[in-house]
């Protein structure tokens, strides 16, 4: 993945082998040939501490994951709920700055899944887009998700997005037009991000029916895989979801698991609930 | 009385959404159709009579408008500049904010929305809201951050008075941004059914563009005043500005007048460089906060500094962004006061004019009592907006002031709680 980093501007192609949407569709494609869905596992970097947070990466990689999502914290996350919220607030309490966080995220180079990182806009946009979608790639990551930049606001960032090679994952709501759905897969890279339901993560269960509807609303309107986040917290709900997605996002309750007990177990306690959504996932 | 509310010009709104270049809509997915929504509710809202004729009655015989342009005598002559108050104060529920909450839950109606919540710093809005919901018979909740439920007590017993449920919100600094953003959570949740009626000019499109109308009755009416009562035109207009609803409705029809200086005050806190203080069109950058690109008080990372105020309706990182346009355009000026300028106008208010000021524009009368001479001349002509009353704010100054000495020894005894503004 190396080829991509620092290559400066080049030219758009969506197929090169090295450049990030690609290496997350790949990664969807190894799970769907598996008969599976794939298994999404966000955790907040530096959350409890760097360096349990690393360990805690590389252990929901050793259990399963098949893509990591990496959230930077943001002192003002709107799409966040309790769990997520505070593991931010914790991160940023401890001082840690997001040069810090992206040197953490360089570390996880050899983890062989495709990384997205997770942020909002605020964050990316006062770091400038450019320098933002740099240190991405330089980092070693394949595509990004900011849940507060809509379509009709996202053209700077598209641009340096694709300079860089990096994807973009775009939400779908239950609630999208289809003018907006059509927007949305069209500026989707990687995968499309459906939301399990309307509100914010780690609160509710996902809201089957509705969700499904959406999906397959999706579906029809784009070859990107689709997977489902917001709402699955177990095997039991990453298995229902498997049954209509291709992947299945799980973020709140691996916080929940890297920060309910010591540091030191964290890894350990990471570990065993994504293994179980794993079992999930192939259950779907 | 006109029969439809102005429609603003077309080149100022280049991009649907946009003031110059801040403004727009940075909100989740989930948010999309609930916006789409109101913009159409608002477009059909404005160009229907019966609105305008209902919205203008209702803020006649319930808000008791139009409010009083009073020629602060006294307060004038310490200040060395004449000044007129435009009553907000005397205004229903003690504040501007009736203007913006009456508008919000006729569109919220017209949108058949059954619940409204609000978020709330000083609890004005918050008041404001409840009033409004207990008038339309709407579900009403309130986020006010925990520190402002302390500081601002008696309007959480008033929002409950008026049947609204209020939850304190713990997270991050425990104040105004924090209310929005568990606000903001709650509108995400509960969208099919709820109207997110936001207190200032502020958030994602079209909201800032709603409240600035909505407010924009305050300069319609001392438009008419000012020529009658005083004479000519005013040399400047001065409000304080949180969010920049008072403000910005102050200023609305006078941006088109040549001459008239358009003042903004904003809370510096401790003061401008102490990293304790709310000046953000001073202090802040470019960057996006609760749905628009604005100025907001960022750190390098793009955290959201917390901000500092003893008034807690000026305690927000953030502005509007058509303030952020004005400043930026040079059309309007901003400047700030401290939290002991607050209190010195607060106090001369009091003893020069028997008007118990809000906070807010305490800072307003701060600056101009300290500054005004020398920034705008001896004998400059001003419009300050009197944006709402001081009654919740009397258990703040006396802890803030160190009351327990005696009310009139109190302020002359109190340590300065923070250095002047230059
Ligand atoms: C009396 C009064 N004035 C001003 C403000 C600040 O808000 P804005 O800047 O939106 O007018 C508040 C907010 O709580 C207030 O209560």
């Amino acid at each position: 993945m190396s080829a991509a980093i620092g290559a400066g501007p080049q030219p758009s192609s969506g197929s090169a082998p090295d450049r990030g949407p690609a290496r997350i569709q790949a990664a969807f494609d190894r799970a769907a040939v598996e008969d599976r869905a794939a298994l999404v596992v966000y955790l907040t970097a530096a959350y409890p501490d760097p360096a349990t947070s690393r360990a805690c990466f590389e252990a929901a990689v050793a259990a399963g994951a098949d893509v990591l999502e990496i959230g930077l914290p943001f002192s003002d996350p709107m799409m966040d709920g309790p769990i997520i919220q505070a593991a931010n607030q914790h991160v940023l309490e401890a001082g840690t700055t997001v040069a810090e966080q992206l040197e953490l995220v360089a570390g996880l180079r050899h983890l062989d899944v495709p990384k997205l990182v997770m942020t909002y806009v605020t964050i990316a946009d006062t770091r400038g887009w450019a320098r933002f979608a740099d240190e991405l790639a330089e980092a070693g990551i394949d595509g990004v998700i900011l849940p507060d930049l809509p379509v009709a606001e996202a053209g700077p960032w598209l641009e340096q997005a694709d300079r860089c090679g990096l994807a973009t994952v775009f939400l779908a709501s239950s609630v999208s037009t289809d003018e907006r759905l059509a927007a949305i897969v069209a500026a989707s890279s990687g995968f499309v991000y459906a939301t399990g339901l309307l509100g914010v993560t780690g609160v509710n269960a996902v809201a089957g029916d509705v969700t499904e509807a959406l999906v397959a609303r999706v579906g029809t309107r784009t070859d990107l895989p689709i997977a489902v986040g917001i709402g699955v917290k177990d095997r039991a709900s990453a298995a229902e979801v498997a049954g209509y997605a291709d992947g299945v996002i799980v973020g709140s309750s691996v916080v929940r698991a890297a920060g309910e007990g010591s540091a030191a177990g964290a890894p350990e306690r990471v570990a065993a609930l994504v293994t179980e959504l794993r079992a999930g996932v192939a259950e779907g | 009385m006109s029969t439809s509310l102005p429609v603003r010009p077309e080149a100022e709104l280049a991009r649907e959404g946009y003031f110059g270049r801040f403004g727009g809509q940075y909100v989740p997915e989930a948010l999309s159709g609930a916006l789409a929504e109101l913009v159409d509710a608002w477009d059909e809202a404005q160009h229907d009579p019966t609105f305008a004729l209902e919205l203008t009655g209702l803020l006649a015989d319930y808000g008791g408008r139009p409010t009083a342009l009073y020629h602060a005598i006294r307060l004038s002559e310490e200040a060395g500049v004449e000044v007129w108050l435009k009553r907000e104060d005397l205004a229903h529920t003690g504040s501007h904010k009736v203007n913006n909450v009456v508008g919000q839950a006729l569109l919220a109606r017209r949108m058949g929305k059954p619940r409204v919540i609000a978020e709330t710093g000083a609890g004005q809005h918050g008041v404001a809201t409840a009033t409004a919901a207990a008038l339309f018979g709407l579900e009403c909740t309130v986020y006010m951050g925990a520190e402002d439920c302390r500081r601002q007590r008696l309007n959480v017993v008033r929002m409950q008075l008026l049947g609204a449920e209020v939850i304190p919100v713990e997270s991050g600094t425990r104040t105004l941004k924090d209310a929005i953003n568990e606000a903001m959570r709650d509108w995400v949740t509960n969208v099919a059914t709820t109207h997110y009626l936001i207190g200032s000019a502020m958030g994602p499109h079209p909201f800032p563009t709603i409240v600035r109308t909505l407010q924009a009755v305050i300069s319609r009416e001392t438009r008419r005043q000012f020529p009658e009562q005083a004479g000519g035109q005013p040399d400047a207009v001065i409000a304080c500005v949180g969010g920049g609803s008072n403000a910005i409705g102050s200023f609305a029809e006078w941006i088109e007048v040549d001459d008239v200086r358009l003042i903004g005050v904003e809370a510096a806190g401790e003061g401008v460089g102490t990293g304790r203080s709310a000046a953000t069109l001073t202090e802040g950058r470019e960057a996006v906060l609760h749905g628009s690109r604005s100025i907001v008080l960022v750190d390098d990372d793009g955290q959201v500094s917390p901000a500092h105020s003893v008034s807690a309706g000026l305690d927000y990182p953030g502005v509007g962004p058509e303030h952020a346009h004005l400043a930026t355009s040079g059309r309007a000026t901003y400047v700030s006061a401290t939290d002991d300028d607050a209190l010195h106008g607060f106090r001369r208010t009091c003893e020069l004019e028997g008007i118990i000021p809000a906070l807010e524009p305490a800072h307003a009368v701060g600056w101009v009592l300290r500054h005004g001479r020398e920034a705008l001349g001896e004998g400059a002509r001003v419009i300050l907006t009197m944006s709402g009353r001081g009654d919740k704010d009397v258990d703040e100054v006396v802890e803030v002031a160190g009351w327990e000495l005696g009310v009139d020894r109190a302020f002359a005894a109190a340590p300065p709680t923070g250095r002047r503004t230059p």
